[in-house]
């Protein structure tokens, strides 16, 4: 059982990573990424890639970080000239096709076969004081990345973003440029989750292009949700309440033994969209989020 | 610092909503324009302020050109604008919304604020000090931290007046500061704006409140159906037959 909830907990922090990404971007600055999973994909691929050719981890996982940020630029740059909607479909659309190239790059990435046998962080450690070390490595990136969004959300940076966020042509007409920091906030953003990717990437050892799908975009966008946008707290407590809900209602079976197997996973995502309904209606502003706020 | 429109022509479509307008406004001077509904007035403002880009014409500060800058550029030249309907920063507080404006800050940038943290403390410090000082003139310091979408309308224009001075601008166009204001706070805002004009900042007001804006302005211009149609002392424009005619229908 208590291997089971460190793996849990590894899987929610990785969660974490995702979901203040999305407090950065959306919370306070309003940008609507609908396509997380992609900078994530990106991440795991990069450092799974790096380690199999030979790289230490920790170059891997540095490489993730980078390698995310690349496309955080231009992606940035298009948002210029973009609404908000339709800023949500390119990211979308550029989720997908990072999700295409490594289905099709095969003598890269072996295509849907995947990438079995890539590094666990300290693999030299016997498997439960492994799984110890993974958390707390995790938990301390994790603490560091809540740490730096807060101090960011504090700062006069994070004020202009907050701005931009409530209106975007006083900003301008104020003499400072919100697309730069449009772009340095996508590339923060961006930065969490190749880093997110990595981690994933040698905790579960093997990735193929089917587990990044825009769900997994969705999810974070749930947990911040769930938790309050605007609030750093709310992606902490969102993420974990979306984790227990996903894991929770796997022992759903037990109690509706009429539903088969591949019924219940379907059943599980209508029960995780029940209670986000249920949420939004009770509480607008998420569990961690003022009255008034968003 | 004199700012000058000359020429300036502007069609929506088939539209010509600004036709080979031109206006010269003086260094530190209090100038109105007013018009009657889709006479172009704001539509003017855009093209000044750069939110909109004239077919042709020129807008000139202190006699450089000015009119292929971007409208942040223009800002940080010293010509800032605010908006008809105010655009307040609402889940900020009225102190923060005073505070974002500031120009040249170390801490907006991520380097800066991670490593100069002494630098950034040292102007927030100053920005503060500054931003405390304009609520002081603007009479807003008993709302100062409160969130700035729960101000009243009045408050929200003197808001976006403040906002306009942190950049210390050498001039600033109003759009209709007097629009959705209760009569007490208009003298109000009035009297802040001679205050700010004796400090040499000069002011370009559109407005509809006539009587409001006649006691605030020695100088008029009358803009209708996007032509300059009368300007000048403010008892003679509105003596205009022109200007009876268009903006006042005969009935003033």
């Amino acid at each position: 059982m208590s291997a089971y909830l460190v793996a849990i907990t590894i899987l929610t922090l990785i969660y974490v990573l995702l979901a203040l990404g999305l407090t950065l971007q959306f919370g306070l600055t309003g940008l609507i990424n609908f396509g997380h999973v992609g900078f994530f994909a990106i991440g795991a691929y990069t450092s799974a890639l790096l380690t199999l050719n030979g790289w230490p981890v920790a170059v891997g996982i540095l490489a993730a970080a980078m390698a995310a940020m690349l496309p955080a630029l231009p992606i940035g740059y298009i948002s210029l000239r973009l609404r908000d909607d339709y800023f949500a479909i390119v990211t979308l659309a550029f989720s997908e096709v990072v999700r295409i190239v490594v289905t099709n790059a095969r003598d890269w990435t072996a295509g849907t076969q995947g990438l079995p046998g890539i590094a666990r962080l300290y693999a030299s450690l016997s498997g439960a004081a492994s799984e110890w070390a993974v958390l707390g490595t995790i938990l301390a990136v994790t603490l560091l990345a809540v740490w730096m969004i807060t101090r960011i959300a504090r700062s006069p940076f994070g004020r202009l973003i907050q701005a931009i966020r409530d209106n975007e042509v006083a900003v301008k007409a104020l003499g400072k440029d919100p697309a730069w920091f449009k772009i340095q906030v996508l590339a923060v953003g961006a930065a969490l989750a190749g880093i997110a990717g990595a981690f994933y990437a040698h905790y579960i050892t093997y990735i193929v292009p089917d587990q990044f799908v825009p769900l997994v975009t969705f999810y974070a966008w749930m947990a911040i949700t769930l938790g309050g946008a605007s609030r750093i707290s709310g992606a902490v407590v969102g993420s974990a309440i979306l984790m227990v809900l996903l894991e929770g209602s796997r022992f759903l079976h037990d109690f509706l033994p009429m539903i088969s197997d591949s019924a219940m996973a379907s059943v599980r995502i209508g029960v995780v969209g029940l209670l986000l309904i249920v949420c939004i209606i009770w509480r607008p502003q998420g569990l961690m989020g003022e009255r008034g706020e968003r | 610092m004199s700012l000058e429109i000359l020429n300036i022509t502007k069609n929506f479509g088939g539209m010509r909503v600004l036709d080979d307008v031109s206006l010269s406004v003086p260094t530190g001077s209090l100038f109105g324009l007013i018009g009657p509904n889709g006479a172009g007035k704001s539509t003017l403002f855009a093209a000044i302020s750069g939110f909109q880009k004239q077919e042709t014409g020129e807008v000139r500060l202190d006699g450089k050109r000015i009119d292929a800058l971007s409208p942040q550029a223009r800002a940080r030249a010293g010509l800032v604008r605010t908006f008809q309907v105010p655009r307040e920063f609402g889940h900020l507080t009225v102190r923060e919304n005073l505070c974002a404006a500031a120009p040249n800050q170390t801490g907006e940038s991520l380097l800066g604020l991670f490593f100069r943290p002494a630098r950034v403390a040292r102007e927030e410090a100053e920005i503060a000090a500054e931003a405390a000082e304009i609520m002081q003139r603007l009479r807003l310091t008993q709302v100062a931290d409160q969130p700035a979408r729960l101000l009243s309308g009045g408050q929200k224009k003197l808001l976006e007046l403040g906002r306009a001075l942190m950049l210390e601008p050498r001039f600033i166009l109003l759009d209709e500061p007097f629009a959705g204001v209760n009569p007490v706070l208009i003298e109000e805002i009035a009297d802040r704006i001679r205050d700010l004009n004796a400090t040499g900042i000069g002011f370009l007001i559109i407005e509809h409140d006539l009587e409001a804006l006649t006691r605030l302005t020695p100088y008029l211009a009358v803009l209708d159906r996007g032509r300059i149609i009368a300007e000048g002392a403010p008892d003679a424009v509105l003596a205009d037959a022109q200007v009876r005619e268009a903006y006042l229908g005969g009935t003033v």
